[in-house]
């Protein structure tokens, strides 16, 4: 067990999908909602205010009638910076609720559309830490930090005032003592007795919460105190494990689908990988590391990427199928870039998938085939023999790359 | 010698009697793999093309001395499976599923922390030392024999470039693919100490790519510990910032992570990278040359 004060390399309070420290990448995990996060936060006996869900003015209004005045109208979107894009305001009559719910219901922040208001009681605020705990995923174990240097983004705590960041590892074997949570608050230099003990029964609790819902995240990001001494979670970025989901259906029901890219949304549907990019380029490759790879080999050709898409390990000839129709969907699209590398992907069975799906859908965007590994040659014949005008084949991945860049062109 | 997998690898299949398990437990006997055992609960007694399937690892170790595991279990009974092996006296263990809770990982981390036991993946291809053993799913007809260790976190990738150097004649000691999940079993320091160690590896191709800090880790063990020459090739230089890339979630969260900030780190420390395969395999064919 070790406990470090160190300035972390990276930390993305802004990135909903990003991490905290030393902690690295993140697997596919969920984002959480403010609001659902906080409702975890109550679930696990973490104070938070009083708020309501909102989808239009008319309910914010309902939602503060039943709070009281005033209130703080918060857009629900999956990423930070919300306070800086106005997505955050207090409204201290009904009527103020209902304008300030108009004006952010509809926003667009960072590329994200808010259609959901979390209503909450607007809390007076003498003072603001921050608490989070997350994967290190260096160190292989859960990692504490926490700041009374609250409220600002935790990267300029970092950067600016580095002894201010106390970071304490957890051995999971152990689990979470209540010397962790003392050494945080002692350490991170809080003084006054009763803010102590609130706040390491909030570390305790956050810990309980991040192991009971196999959470990367769960950050507190203002953890606040008011002027009569209390201290409550007045913001929650919360992420859980999309590989344990399967034990948690609660947690799998949070998804928020309307909230990612539509395209991205249909992928998931259909079982492919694909991340939206912005070029003219569609990519296709089996592997996450050789699509990644090809999407940087059309880009070093001088071409846009469209964007990523990984067959994944199976790569059967439906899966090709499936993932050139998400591909297609895209209007940018003008020329697609196949990179396979069979091994247990077998080049002959995506050749198939390739002609399926070009005869199924009258595909006639120009199609460049690299074929490479299990069953190559049975592949690239199946593709010969079909002759078909707007489908041809390199050997290797940088001619591939160019051909496709040419032809989008 | 190459390392973790080789001719006294002697190797249980806990999933034998599954599609993919016994799919690629015989790829890997039909390799040379020394395949004593396979392990799949009430199904002791059974055989997999003569491979003797038994109820535990326990009974499969007493009887055969097998002293590697290859999980092909499902992903909610995979730690469990990996927990049996190490009870077991396994010593090294090679996870290949997929999906495995990222806690689970956690915990089982610490469990082995400071012992002998060798954990690689989860969710990674396995390890292959052409000519003498392979264990997982690497293609091995891809790879040829010879002096250079291959470590990635991917698995097409290591592929890719297994085939570019074997076009330029260059063959390998041993292929690790070590995982992308957010916790694996063994990181590019660990496998990197091994080859360090090893006589048959003059060279090692270390392929990352995107999110995390692991490659800028290897590069100060690199220059503080290795004396055998390392190249590195990492993926995703033209990725936008904030996305999530396929498998392991590579993630970029502001500068560091980056593809260039992890190549600065490498050559900082006196590795070359490449930025495609290609320039990769190039690089080692220079070094093996020189």
């Amino acid at each position: 067990m070790s406990e470090e004060r160190l300035k972390p390399r990276r930390c993305s309070h802004t990135c909903a999908d990003g991490l905290h420290g030393s902690s690295g990448r993140l697997a596919r995990a969920l984002d959480l909602h403010e609001y659902q996060g906080k409702e975890l936060f109550r679930q696990h006996g973490i104070p938070v205010s009083e708020g309501r869900l909102a989808l239009g003015p008319s309910e914010a209004r309902a939602a503060a009638d039943e709070l009281g005045y005033p209130v703080v109208v918060k857009a629900q979107v999956l990423t930070g910076g919300r306070g800086k894009a106005g997505g955050i305001k207090l409204a201290a009559t009904a009527d103020e609720v209902e304008a300030r719910a108009g004006e952010i219901l509809g926003m667009d922040i960072r590329g994200h559309v808010v259609t959901r208001l979390w209503i909450e009681r607007a809390s007076d605020i003498e003072r603001e830490y921050y608490l989070s705990l997350t994967f290190d995923r260096s160190g292989k174990k859960p990692l504490f930090m926490f700041t009374t240097q609250g409220g600002m983004e935790i990267e300029e705590v970092a950067a600016t005032n580095a002894d201010a960041l106390v970071r304490l590892h957890v051995d999971p074997l152990e689990g979470c003592h209540p010397w962790h949570a003392r050494r945080l608050v002692y350490d991170g230099g809080v003084t006054d007795p009763s803010e102590q003990k609130q706040i390491a029964a909030i570390v305790q609790k956050l810990y309980d919460a991040f192991v009971a819902t196999e959470a990367m995240l769960c950050e507190i990001n203002p953890l606040i105190v008011t002027p009569d001494g209390n201290v409550r979670a007045l913001d929650s970025k919360f992420s859980v494990d999309d590989n344990a989901l399967f034990r948690h259906p609660n947690l799998a029901e949070l998804r928020d689908v309307a909230a990612s890219d539509p395209l991205e949304v249909l992928a998931r549907e259909k079982g492919v990988t694909y991340v939206k990019l912005d070029g003219e380029v569609g990519v296709l490759g089996n592997g996450a590391g050789l699509t990644m790879a090809s999407v940087d080999v059309v880009t070093f050709a001088g071409g846009r990427p469209a964007n990523f898409c990984d067959l994944g390990g199976g790569g059967d000839a439906q899966g090709v199928v499936d993932a050139l129709e998400v591909i297609t969907r895209d209007p940018q699209v003008r020329a697609i870039f196949f990179n396979i590398f069979g091994g247990i992907t077998r080049c002959d069975e995506v050749a198939r998938g390739i002609l399926q799906a070009v005869g199924q859908m009258g595909l006639e965007l120009p199609i460049v085939v690299r074929l490479d590994g299990t069953n190559a040659d049975e592949g690239r014949r199946i593709l010969g023999e079909a002759a078909l005008p707007n489908l041809s084949t390199e050997a290797t991945m940088l001619d591939g790359a160019r051909r496709a860049v040419e032809l989008a062109a | 010698m190459a390392i973790l997998v080789d001719t006294e690898t002697r190797l249980v299949v806990q999933g034998l009697t599954g599609s993919e398990g016994r799919f690629h437990g015989l790829r890997n006997r039909s390799h040379g793999t020394n395949v004593v055992a396979g392990v799949t609960p009430g199904k002791g007694g059974q055989d997999v093309e003569g491979i003797p399937v038994f109820d535990s690892v326990a009974a499969a170790v007493a009887e055969t001395d097998a002293n590697t595991a290859m999980v092909f279990v499902p992903a909610p009974f995979a730690a469990d499976a990996m927990y049996e092996a190490i009870g077991a006296g396994i010593g090294t263990v090679i996870c290949i599923t997929e999906g495995v809770p990222a806690h689970e990982m956690l915990r089982l981390h610490a469990f082995v922390q400071g012992g002998d036991v060798r954990i690689v993946g989860p969710n990674c291809p396995g390890a292959l030392s052409p000519g003498k053993a392979n264990v997982g799913i690497i293609p091995a007809e891809i790879f040829r024999e010879g002096s250079i260790g291959l470590v990635s976190r991917s698995g097409t990738l290591t592929y890719q470039i297994g085939h570019e150097l074997a076009q330029l004649g260059l063959g390998c000691s041993t292929i690790v693919g070590i995982g992308g999940d957010p916790i694996v079993g063994s990181s590019f320091i660990d496998v990197l100490g091994l080859f360090e160690a090893d006589e048959q590896t003059k060279q090692v191709v270390m392929v990352g790519e995107i999110g995390g800090d692991e490659e800028e880790k290897a590069a100060a063990f690199i220059e503080s510990e290795m004396s055998t020459p390392v190249v590195g090739y990492i993926a995703g230089f033209t990725a936008p910032p904030g996305k999530t890339m396929g498998h392991a979630g590579a993630i970029i969260s502001g500068s560091a992570g980056t593809a260039e900030a992890k190549k600065e780190a490498l050559e900082a420390r006196g590795v070359r990278v490449g930025t495609t395969p290609t320039e990769a395999a190039q690089l080692v064919a220079e070094l093996a040359r020189a």
